[in-house]
């Protein structure tokens, strides 16, 4: 039996088309990523899946319950780690874990016995009496982590549970996440903007964007399947050197259209990026027919497909094109503000 | 179903936050006292127009302060799912497997406790100052009219909370909504003194009741009879609360 089964999934605010007939599966077991860029319906999708808010249309099975339908199987059976801090601030941090308990329906006996675990797995044993208005960041992420696991959900939903977190601590989430992975049965269904972390963590990704799913595979597969090595260019010229180039590169090398790209930058040095099978033989070329049209190359950097590039290749933008550190940066704020 | 569990701990929440937010115990009974002392002490000894001979002002307003206190402290903590909305816990809450009428009961009950523990607190302050506390039974009626407004304006609280987007609102509502409500009831004076376009709209208001009942029960000296004050105020909390109940139910979480 599969995890979740999601089919025509559908959520509309008003003329706003948040999720657009999305249609996915996660088995058993399976770590799930959602990748996409600021408001491509990742928080909404799983806002529905977690009975927080009704679709507007399509159909959704979570944990063997229908969603909309059984919504309290549903809930009794996920646990999750929303986007935003959920936590009450004036409680301690075994306060927060004991009220959690008790919503869940755990027995008076066992739930002592299972907060002590879960603050040993996050490693929050010598804070746990603090009040957690008084925890950092990190802390408090790694508390709704081990609260969402603390009724033994089937599933587990974590949207970006790294957000604004220190690379130290961000690595440290993601071994709990690999960890609870080895442990058996849990599915996870994770989202992010930090390609390495779906990489890392995602037994499968779906790229979503516009509320649309327009990729879905394996990391290794999606990379597989952009083909051959990324030739990425600094450069400098006018639009129209750059329009010449171009011209030449699809007429000599054949790329497909899809997989020449240019991008404007703020400091003047824009980005040429061309996926093409042998990237390493092309280099000489490439050079002298920029050389030819009067485009500068600042420098240049081949590798072979990375997440990133998928995501690029199927999404049009870079996922930090948008902001996605200054939007962190505000958000952060926002939250340091609440306090 | 009822979930008991989960109203328990939701009423432990609530109580524990109140008790360990010394500026919330404190200003929640510094402006009743406030009203007491100076309004008590600047009437003293003046005869209350519209009220039978033998009650003091002081007599007369306590029982008004107490309602007071009930109203502001109630409304907030029906307008405190805003503040959990604002602080996601909200959403913590109603992604758990709990119905919504437990959630709401919760809530009832740890406001219920604050208005009971502010409640005593007054009295126990009224007592050294002179004022003659009466016994269990009273002690016990005066109990249940408490309960009964902190019912009523949790729910009040909870239908302007539901309407609310955020917490911008909240004190055009103290301002507009429960200063009103509370000048209304008669707790100041008696409402027989007001003209009557204006009298209307006391009887319209749950807190005249509450306090009526209240004035019954410590100074024997009300309009109505206490019985009759507490089946005009169930009635008021029933359908408020119910009102409250199925807003908040719709109203949205994310
Ligand atoms: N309650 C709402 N009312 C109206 N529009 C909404 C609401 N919630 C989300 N949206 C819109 O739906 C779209 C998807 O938002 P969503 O929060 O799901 O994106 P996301 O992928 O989680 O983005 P992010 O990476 O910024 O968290 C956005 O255009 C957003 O403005
Ligand atoms: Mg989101």
């Amino acid at each position: 039996m599969r995890a979740i089964n999601v089919s025509g999934l559908t959520k509309r605010f008003g003329r706003v088309t948040a999720v657009n007939r999305i249609s996915f599966y996660v088995e058993e077991g399976e770590v799930f990523g959602l990748l996409g860029p600021n408001g491509a319906g990742k928080t909404t999708t799983i806002n529905m899946l977690a009975t927080l808010i009704n679709p507007t249309s399509g159909h959704a099975e979570v944990a063997g319950a229908v969603i909309g339908r059984d919504n309290y199987k549903v809930r009794k059976r996920i646990g999750i780690v929303f986007q935003d801090p959920t936590l009450d601030n004036k409680l301690t941090g075994r306060e927060n874990l004991h009220l959690h308990a008790m919503l869940y329906g755990l027995k008076r006996g066992i739930i002592k016995e299972r907060i002590r675990k879960v603050l040993k797995l996050i490693e929050l044993e010598g804070k746990a009496d603090m009040l957690v208005g008084n925890y950092s960041g990190g802390m408090k992420r790694r508390l709704e982590i081990a609260r969402g696991l603390m009724h033994k959900p089937r599933v587990l939903f974590l949207d970006e549970p790294t957000l604004g977190l220190d690379a130290q601590t961000r690595r440290r989430i993601w071994e709990y996440i690999k960890s609870l992975k080895q442990e058996g049965m849990l599915s996870v269904i994770l989202t992010t903007h930090y390609m390495e972390e779906a990489d890392y963590l995602a037994d499968r990704v779906a790229i979503i964007d516009n509320g649309k799913i327009v990729a879905i595979d394996t990391p290794a597969n999606l990379k597989k399947s952009l083909g051959g090595d990324i030739i990425q260019l600094y450069i400098r010229g006018s639009e129209k050197s750059y329009r010449g180039l171009i011209h030449k590169i699809n007429d000599r090398i054949k790329v497909k259209k899809t997989d020449l790209r240019l991008a404007r930058t703020q400091t003047g040095e824009d980005e040429l990026l061309i996926t093409v099978e042998g990237g390493n033989d092309k280099v000489p070329l490439i050079i002298s027919m920029a050389e030819r049209e009067g485009v500068r190359v600042v420098s240049l950097d081949i590798h072979t497909p990375s997440l990133e590039d998928v995501f690029l290749h199927f999404t049009g933008r870079n996922i930090r094109e948008d902001g996605a550190d200054g939007y962190e940066r505000n958000r952060e704020f926002i939250k340091r503000m609440r306090r | 179903m009822i979930n008991l569990t989960a109203v328990y701990v939701l009423w432990l929440r609530e109580t524990k936050r109140f008790l360990r937010s010394k500026s919330r115990v404190v200003g929640s009974l510094a402006m009743p006292l406030m009203f007491l002392l100076f309004l008590g002490l600047g009437f003293r000894g003046m005869a209350v127009p519209g009220v039978s001979g033998g009650t003091g002002y002081l007599d007369f307003l306590l029982p008004g302060i107490l309602g007071m206190s009930v109203i502001f402290t109630s409304m907030i903590a029906g307008i405190s799912v805003l503040w959990d909305r604002e602080f996601g816990f909200l959403k913590e809450i109603m992604v758990a497997p709990v119905d919504r009428t437990s959630i709401i009961l919760g809530r009832i009950a740890g406001g219920c406790t604050t208005a009971i523990i502010q409640a005593a607190s007054i009295m126990v302050i009224a007592a050294f100052t002179g004022f003659h506390l009466g016994g269990v039974l009273s002690i016990i009626y005066e109990s249940a009219f408490i309960i009964a407004i902190a019912v009523a304006f949790i729910g009040l609280g909870l239908i302007f909370a539901s309407q609310m987007s955020d917490i911008q609102g909240f004190n055009l509502i103290i301002n507009l909504v429960i200063f009103p409500l509370f000048f209304l009831s008669g707790a100041l004076f008696p409402i027989s003194n007001l003209p009557g376009w204006l009298r209307v709209f006391s009887y319209l208001d749950p807190l005249t009741y509450g306090i009526d009942g209240l004035r019954g029960v410590m100074t024997n000296s009300s309009m109505m009879a206490a019985g009759a004050d507490m089946l005009v105020l169930i009635a008021f909390a029933a359908v408020i609360v119910v009102t409250g109940a199925y807003l908040f139910e719709k109203s949205n979480v994310v």
